[in-house]
């Protein structure tokens, strides 16, 4: 049964198929025509104050939900804001479907009014996308965006649709099944190297899980508990895989790389096993790559094939999810119990004493002032509030580092971050968008005095729905990370770095219609986080910390992760309780 | 050291622009690039010769492989496979060197595609090296114009095609009623 429509329904319609119920956007010229259907739609659209934020928004939303994140913008300059968010679902395989306007197929190529070639530019910030110039390709391809988006590795999707394809009318065929044959999707992995891994894990005596993003994505963090916790193995989470396990696990030894924790570099460099899930051998994790886990032997499991030996060639690859390939490991393990020899029990014993050690030597541990607000106090008083159960998002810079390494996440999906990108202003658009869709849920901005004002805008999109999101403001001054970096590597020359204009915070606001407040006191830092967070509506909280203070630990850029530079050159006075 | 890729392609709209634009975000620069349409006119084969760094060349090929229009991405760099260019000469040359020239073109299997009194038009096919010789040796008779075509390549060796077979999508759902 074919029903007369126009492309602008037809999308809406493939839309609701694919359980979208709220999306983040901002109309133009070209999309009125699809706002003209939204209208009477039950599909909620979120009008943000910046395209940038409602690919923000549609990543906060896919990162604490797991489910697609969808966005839209005009052609021309609302399909170019999109690209920086787009770009940063890439760097994280988040699942995003963009959907912008194009102009009339007839103007293309003409330089016509917000004309831009969007296909073209988002090219390289896409998985895949899309210009539909024919209405009876519409509805196929905003199925295939949605199913490459979240299949697969997952990541952003971007279907282009001019303006004469969402006004034109045509016969309505719901589409059921699609067909992409070049695009292979490898789920199971190969079974001689899962066998080959369960045997090098029997006869490892240090090994060491490196666990990362691809597990959130997998929905196998209870699996790999469930691995950790058979084969007692300790694991390194990496920034992208906070909350795949739990912090406050036994088996949990916090993020590895450049501002990670002392134990998990030096369990990386000493370990003779490293059980990969998910994960990419990111350069902020392995700093110098020649000098990285020299005595281990790899086993990589990715979803992606192109993962797989790039930066670190693995001995056993396996290509495959890392949900299945974790089930399939569990079972052969289960089936065939070890029996480790007492050698290797006894390795394994002294391995996690030296674990153990390294941990007491160097914990992360909040520092503490009377006169000053420390950064990490206002970390760890976030991290008591939270309890391990709040969604945190965070900007990117100083405050981004001592969040990861001092709030403790129970669950996967709490800790949304721009990890790969590092795009500043990420934080409070991303917060925005998980707490549209987790209304219930205690959601922190915590963001720092540049990236705040990258996304001051949406205090509005935040005020005109009423969403609870409490921003809180790292406010050092500076923009403190490349402050540290001119600090450390270039002589203290100290250039272009300072913040020294920021808005007054309780009339910002009111101004917006919500309650805001300057703490620089130690002593009212947890007082008012507390009345922040009774409070029903939204706050802004500008905390006022000591505007020098560095992150520790340090791996310079191209030094060994062992190489790490635990604090400042001065002894740290005031010792953590 | 060059690099042959051989790729099977959807014949779709972008995909040019997605397998070189992962060679040109690494500021490689494409010697040459043969496309057309295969005996499935839905899909096509692209031959492509670039100057990549040996420790990257499987890197390339896996990110090729990861594009949705790419079916098939293949290093026939150092596996058994056939070259072939084709090159287009346009020669003028006096008249007392004609023969000469006829001569030259026959020994390279040349054929002669236009003459007239100016000189001759000749096509030639065979492995680029030879094509060079060729180039390298009508020059001495005159003045020239080239177009090469770019080389294609075919594997020797038949490497299984697998493809990804049709999947089911959400636009079959009955939607629920909602209350709004």
């Amino acid at each position: 049964m074919a029903t007369l429509m126009s492309g602008a329904q037809m999308l809406v319609e493939c839309l609701v198929k694919e359980g979208v119920d709220c999306m983040f956007g901002y109309p133009g010229g070209v999309t009125l025509p699809f706002y003209d259907v939204l209208y009477e739609h039950q599909i909620r659209h979120v009008l943000v104050r910046h395209e940038q934020n409602a690919a923000f928004a549609a990543e906060g939303w896919a990162r604490s939900t797991g489910r697609v994140g969808v966005c839209c913008a005009t052609s021309g300059p609302g399909a170019t804001n999109l690209v920086t968010g787009l770009v940063n679902a890439m760097m994280d395989s988040i699942p995003v479907v963009a959907i912008t306007g194009q102009v009339h197929t007839k103007l293309i190529g003409s330089d016509a009014f917000q004309e831009a070639d969007t296909f073209g530019i988002t090219r390289s910030a896409t998985k895949h996308n899309y210009l539909v110039k024919r209405l009876e390709d519409l509805t196929q391809t905003v199925h295939e965006a949605f199913y490459v988006a979240s299949s697969g590795r997952p990541g952003p999707v971007l279907v282009d649709v001019p303006k004469d394809v969402f006004q034109a009318q045509g016969h309505y065929q719901p589409v059921t099944s699609i067909h992409l044959p070049g695009y292979k999707v490898f789920t199971e992995g190969h079974t001689g190297q899962i066998r080959r891994a369960a045997q090098m894990l029997e006869e490892a005596e240090r090994p060491l899980v490196y666990a990362g993003g691809g597990i959130i994505a997998a929905e196998a963090s209870d699996l790999l508990r469930e691995f950790v916790e058979l084969t007692d193995t300790p694991a390194v989470v990496t920034l992208m895989g906070l909350g795949a396990l739990p912090s406050s696990h036994p088996n949990f030894i916090s993020m590895p790389g450049m501002h990670g924790s002392y134990a998990a570099n030096m369990a990386f460099q000493n370990c003779d096993l490293i059980i990969a899930l998910g994960v990419r051998f990111d350069d902020r994790v392995t700093g110098r790559l020649a000098a990285f886990a020299p005595h281990a032997k790899v086993i990589h499991v990715d979803i992606d094939p192109a993962e797989i030996g790039k930066n670190r060639v693995p001995d056993v690859p396996i290509v495959g999810d890392v949900n299945r390939v974790l089930t399939r490991l569990l079972k052969m393990l289960r089936e065939a119990p070890s029996q480790p020899g007492e050698k290797i029990a006894a390795a394994r014993r002294a391995w996690w004493k030296q674990i153990r050690e390294w941990k007491g030597q160097h914990p992360l541990e909040p520092i503490f002032s009377d006169s000053e607000i420390k950064p990490q106090h206002l970390m760890a008083e976030i991290d008591r509030i939270s309890g391990g159960e709040a969604i945190v998002a965070s900007d990117v810079g100083q405050h981004q580092m001592w969040a990861a390494q001092l709030i403790r996440f129970n669950h996967p999906r709490l800790w949304l971050n721009s990890g790969g990108l590092g795009s500043m202003g990420f934080g409070l658009p991303a917060a925005m968008g998980a707490q549209f869709a987790n209304p219930d849920k205690l959601v922190f901005a915590i963001v720092g005095d540049g990236g705040f004002q990258m996304s001051i805008p949406e205090l509005a999109t935040i005020s005109s729905h009423g969403l609870p999101v409490k921003i809180v403001v790292m406010n050092n001054g500076y923009l403190g990370m490349v402050r540290q970096w001119q600090t450390m590597f270039y002589n203290n020359r100290l250039c272009g770095v300072e913040l020294d204009c920021f808005p007054d915070v309780e009339k910002l606001a009111a101004a917006y219609g919500f309650k805001g407040r300057i703490v620089d006191q130690p002593s009212q830092l947890a007082s008012a986080l507390d009345a922040a967070v009774r409070e029903p509506g939204p706050y802004l909280l500008n905390v006022k910390v000591a505007p020098t203070e560095s992150v520790y630990p340090i791996v310079a850029a191209g030094a060994g992760i062992h190489e790490m530079v635990l604090g400042p050159p001065l002894p740290v006075l005031v010792p953590a309780k | 050291m060059l690099q042959v890729i051989s790729l099977l392609v959807e014949n779709k709209p972008g995909a040019l622009m997605r397998v070189t634009g992962l060679l040109t975000q690494r500021g490689y620069n494409i010697e040459s690039l043969t496309v057309a349409r295969t005996l499935d006119p839905e899909l096509s084969r692209m031959t492509i010769v670039v100057d990549v760094d040996a420790t990257l060349r499987q890197q390339v090929i896996k990110q090729m492989n990861r594009l949705i229009n790419v079916l098939q991405a293949t290093d026939l760099t150092e596996s058994p496979a056939v070259v072939r260019e084709l090159v287009l000469v346009r020669i003028r040359t006096a008249q007392e060197t004609r023969t000469a020239v006829l001569k030259e073109a026959e020994i390279f299997g040349g054929r002669v595609v236009d003459s007239s009194t100016e000189g001759f038009a000749i096509e030639v096919t065979g492995d680029p090296e030879k094509l060079n010789e060729f180039i390298s040796v009508m020059g001495s008779y005159g003045e020239i114009d080239v177009t090469r075509s770019g080389a294609l390549a075919i594997a020797l060796d038949a490497k299984k095609l697998r493809l990804q077979p049709p999947v089911p999508t959400k636009g079959g759902n009955k939607l629920e009623e909602k209350v709004v």
